[in-house]
């Protein structure tokens, strides 16, 4: 089943970086995701769950829109403090509890924290996350949590 | 000119502003894991938002397809070299200008140690 989902989407990716369809061409692109999926399929899924893994799949997507509004914040918040003459930057290193059950998990909130304003993921492990945040209102912010339920509901969990 | 060429140029100022203002933070920011904020945010959209240009200008083909997955990959990336490059400075031992805090997320209560006030002292003299 791994072998054969990974086989698909391999081929898929080599179709839409090569763009070619005649026969020759295609028949080298299906032998060389062959190969591909032969030698790595039980690294790309293994033993994952797949249903659970398209529902987190569809969610995570959802969480897109979001993100990328964090973003533009984040770099107009950047652009204030590095054009403004006194530049009003306070860091501050902190760390903070979280409990997460999958590594995929503090990968989001890990990403999520260094893109979003002012903070940046300093060490991620399942129970502990150190951040850098260069002022007071953005380390609030991180506090407040609100991203943490966030992933959280990506991850399947009871909030 | 038309429509299509106007956004392209629009947003590919935009995303040449970002890089630009990220690249004067990189050298104005006072300590280390200060640098790393430009570093790892105002890249990310400023490559966004230039691959997003080149996109529009390019229309509906296979090259915006690519683009696309480009951006992507750059976009999930970049935070993670960042992060990387913090966690390395951090093991290292490399301390940064200010105080640690320790933030307890359930009790939302920030507590400031008072031993680490002592980095602060060149700061408030100026």
């Amino acid at each position: 089943m791994s072998f054969i989902l990974t086989f698909l989407l391999m081929f898929a990716f080599w179709m839409l970086l090569s763009g070619q369809t005649q026969p020759i061409l295609l028949l080298l692109g299906v032998i060389s995701s062959l190969l591909v999926a032969y030698w790595s399929h039980d690294l790309f899924i293994g033993k994952a769950d797949i249903g659970q893994g398209i529902v987190r799949f569809l969610r995570l997507i959802r969480y897109i829109p979001w993100l990328l509004w964090q973003i533009v914040l984040a770099n107009l918040h950047l652009v204030y403090l590095t054009l403004h003459p006194k530049m009003p930057i306070e860091p501050t290193m902190m760390t903070f509890k979280t409990n997460f059950n999958t590594d995929m998990g503090v990968f989001i909130l890990a990403t999520s924290i260094t893109l979003t304003p002012g903070t940046v993921t300093v060490e991620a492990t399942r129970d502990e996350f150190v951040v850098h945040s260069i002022s007071k209102t953005t380390a609030e912010s991180l506090v407040s949590g609100e991203m943490q339920a966030r992933v959280k509901e990506i991850e399947g969990h009871r909030v | 000119m038309d429509v299509k060429t106007i956004i392209t140029a629009v947003l590919l100022f935009t995303g040449c502003f970002f890089i630009v203002v990220a690249a004067i933070g990189v050298v104005r920011f006072p300590d280390f894991f200060a640098r790393m904020h430009p570093a790892g945010k105002g890249d990310t959209l400023g490559q966004a938002l230039i691959l997003l240009s080149l996109m529009v200008y390019e229309g509906f083909t296979l090259i915006t397809v690519k683009l696309f997955i480009i951006m992507v990959f750059i976009l999930v990336a970049n935070p993670t070299g960042s992060h990387f490059i913090a966690k390395g400075a951090y093991v290292a031992g490399v301390k940064p200008t200010k105080a640690h805090e320790e933030v307890d997320i359930s009790s939302s209560e920030v507590a400031v140690s008072s031993t680490s006030k002592k980095h602060c002292g060149v700061d408030s003299a100026s």
